[in-house]
């Protein structure tokens, strides 16, 4: 393959490399967004953004296809966008109006999207793994080679249900793709603060699924094991997982006050942010002129206001439909088939 | 003494370990982080790693060694962060907690105590917002507490550490920031006894826990109306002090229940069936309730607030007996 030194080495494709830098731009602007959004008071309840790890949703998701799966955690906006969700569809959930990808029902911590496969959007840690696990029996069942990609944080591995997944995806062959985002911290607890064992891959090499660590900042990278993975994955390997060596840039929450964590320590992660190290890559390369980058920026900026702009011109669900969607509509016999509860909204209404 | 709901829990804790050595706190982030909801701030640096004891994410895991901590003779009180993640600690709590006394022949007792927040009201979805507390009030073998009020925050912690028994206490997340006057000699408080938040003599509204200042708002509104309602905080949801709910509607021969948490083989459900099998002669109405809608508690600020108790609903719903008793 011909191309350039990525940031770690590897060799950037021109297209790919500023395909990429767009997916985690798009994400950073749209989270940036977020936070201001949240300030304004236009989103409420828990906001747990991922500005620093975009690098992993972006390099695992370029390497799926679209009958795969995704299972994510409530720190999921960069992965319902980059894996299809529309921006607008994503701000109107947080808005709680009815064009959200939830119709305003989940809010941050919960974005589904049956359309593109993406089953949340979890707020309980580690509850996203079983589902998974079960999620790739039944494709391995049905006889198809899809994937799941299933993401939580190091956090998570300290819960049964991550033992209990990681059984059973590699004594029953599962077609599941673990990957685990590990920015060091689950809240306020450092993971050497919360682990015997911090060598996470080693884990689950003990479930014999085969395991290994990746720079979570380089992109290149992370999208090259994900890719490596995904396809042993598919062709019939059983369980793979991805320890992605990440950081989180702000706090947990927007009610963190980040007491546990010394902010040269934060300063000195901020130096790897993954979209300058991607940017600085390819424009060493003379792959990334100074108006390409300035346009990569206009167009994620151009697609969140339109986005913003949408969910701004949402509207609330009426009251009257409150208890809807806690059991399944059923077919009326006017063949209008089943409940809109499995179709995604968003994608209906044709958020940007 | 300017005290809060959140002060008046952490004073509470101080006191227990001040006061008992083998008390000691565990749980998420209760320590390094200063604790979810901030209850436990400041503690760490007071008492050290050892009793501030944070744990992974682990609640099985954590909740079983409180038990088994409590068997060896400490006085744990285990922290969960939110009663939505005790499901993860259920078969420790149910299956442990609650049974070993009785499965030993009454050798071995569980002196723990853990805390979690309940309730919705924050626009956190379904996955935190939840009011189970009315589940762990159908368990024979644990003592279920829900503090309503600064008091019971600050008083309710020591008397369940002197309880040979498995107490598992309910904080309602909108009341930490409840500001309030608290006395400075404040201390233990009964762990038995529903109370009185305000007489009254046409109808009992009886709530615990989070419902309870829209229940009391309910009752002023009332008032406005000519109507003098009783309002009775059960404080103990298990067991439940059957006599002060008797007594109360015995005097008011009308009764609305208000709980937050569902409605069917709910709490209230327990409450109003107890009234009817032992005061049913004594009622002018029906015995009336306001739960929440039988939903997952959805995101939507306006959605939310159409699923929970409000005052509205109680005005509502009191009023309607009243005019059923005719
Ligand atoms: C079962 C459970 N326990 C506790 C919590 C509260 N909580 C939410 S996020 C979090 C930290 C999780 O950390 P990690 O898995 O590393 O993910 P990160 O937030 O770092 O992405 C905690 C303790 C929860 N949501 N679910
Ligand atoms: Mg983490």
């Amino acid at each position: 393959m011909t191309g350039t030194p990525g940031p770690g080495g590897g060799a950037v494709d021109a297209a790919q490399g500023r395909h990429l830098l767009l997916q985690m731009l798009r994400v950073r602007q749209l989270e940036e967004k977020c936070v201001e959004l949240y300030s304004a008071a236009k989103i409420r309840g828990f906001l747990h953004v991922y500005i620093g790890e975009e690098a992993v949703a972006a390099g695992v998701l370029a390497s799926l296809g679209p009958e795969d799966a995704v299972v994510a955690t409530y720190r999921e906006h960069g992965h319902a966008l980059l894996r299809g969700v529309s921006a607008g569809a994503i701000l109107a959930e947080m808005y709680g109006y009815v064009e959200g990808c939830c119709r305003g029902r989940g809010g941050s911590m919960h974005l589904f999207d049956a359309a593109t496969r993406f089953f949340g959007g979890n707020a309980i840690v580690a509850g996203g793994l079983p589902l998974a696990v079960g999620l790739a029996l039944a494709d391995k069942m049905a006889g198809r080679s899809n994937v799941t990609a299933c993401f939580f944080g190091e956090g998570a591995v300290a819960e049964g249900e991550f033992h209990e997944s990681l059984n059973l995806a590699a004594l029953w062959q599962l077609p599941v793709l673990f990957c685990c985002e590990n920015n060091l911290y689950a809240m306020g607890t450092a993971l050497a603060r919360s682990e015997s064992q911090t060598d996470i891959a080693l884990k689950a090499a003990a479930y014999e699924i085969p395991a290994w660590a990746v720079d979570g900042m380089d992109v290149l990278a992370v999208q090259e094991g994900a890719r490596r993975a995904v396809d042993a994955v598919r062709s019939g390997g059983g369980p793979h997982f991805l320890e992605l060596r990440t950081y989180r840039f702000r706090a947990h929450s927007m009610f963190d006050p980040e007491r546990y964590r010394a902010k040269d320590e934060v300063a000195r992660w901020m130096e790897r942010d993954p979209i300058t190290l991607l940017r600085t890559a390819l424009e060493s390369a003379g792959q990334l002129s100074a108006a390409e980058w300035e346009q990569l920026q206009a167009d994620a900026q151009a697609e969140i206001a339109a986005a913003v702009d949408f969910a701004e011109a949402g509207t609330p669900e009426p009251v009257e439909e409150l208890t809807r969607f806690v059991y399944s509509e059923r077919d009326t016999g006017d063949g209008a088939g089943p409940g809109t509860g499995t179709q995604p909204a968003g994608k209906e209404t044709g958020a940007p | 003494m300017k005290s809060s709901y959140r002060e008046a829990l952490r004073a509470g804790i101080r006191d227990a370990m001040i006061r008992d050595e083998r008390v000691f706190l565990m749980g998420e982030d209760v320590g390094a982080y200063g604790g979810s909801f901030a209850v436990s701030l400041g503690l760490l640096e007071e008492f050290g790693p050892d009793r501030i004891r944070d744990t992974p994410l682990s609640e099985s895991g954590f909740v079983g060694a409180g038990i088994g901590a409590a068997l060896g003779g400490m006085r744990p009180i285990v922290e969960i962060m939110t009663v939505n993640f005790s499901l993860l600690a259920l078969d420790q709590i149910v299956n442990n907690a609650a049974t070993l006394l009785h499965m030993s022949g009454g050798q071995f007792h569980v002196p723990l105590v853990i805390r979690m927040t309940t309730g919705a009201g924050r626009q956190l979805g379904a996955q935190h917002s939840h009011s189970l507390e009315g589940w762990y009030a159908h368990i024979p073998g644990l003592r279920i507490l829900a503090p309503a009020t600064l008091e019971d925050a600050r008083g309710m912690l020591w008397t369940a550490l002197q309880d040979p028994d498995p107490v598992l206490i309910f904080e309602h997340g909108s009341l930490y920031n409840v500001p309030g006057e608290l006395a400075d000699d404040a201390g233990p408080v009964d762990i038995d006894t529903a109370a009185i938040r305000r007489p009254g003599n046409d109808i009992s509204l009886i709530t615990y826990g989070g419902t309870l200042p829209a229940v009391l708002d309910a009752a002023e509104q009332l008032a406005a109306d000519g109507i003098d309602a009783e309002v009775l905080d059960l404080r103990t949801l298990r067991p439940l002090d059957d006599a002060a709910i008797m007594a109360s509607v015995t005097r008011t021969h009308r009764a609305v229940v208000v709980d937050e948490g569902w409605r069917s083989g709910s709490l209230s459900a327990e409450v109003s069936a107890r009234i009817t099998e032992q005061v049913f002669f004594d009622l002018d109405a029906p015995v009336g309730r306001v739960c929440s809608a039988e939903v997952p508690i959805p995101y939507a600020k306006h959605l939310e607030l159409a699923a929970l108790p409000s005052a509205a609903r109680v005005v509502a719903a009191a009023k309607e007996t009243v005019d059923a008793g005719g």
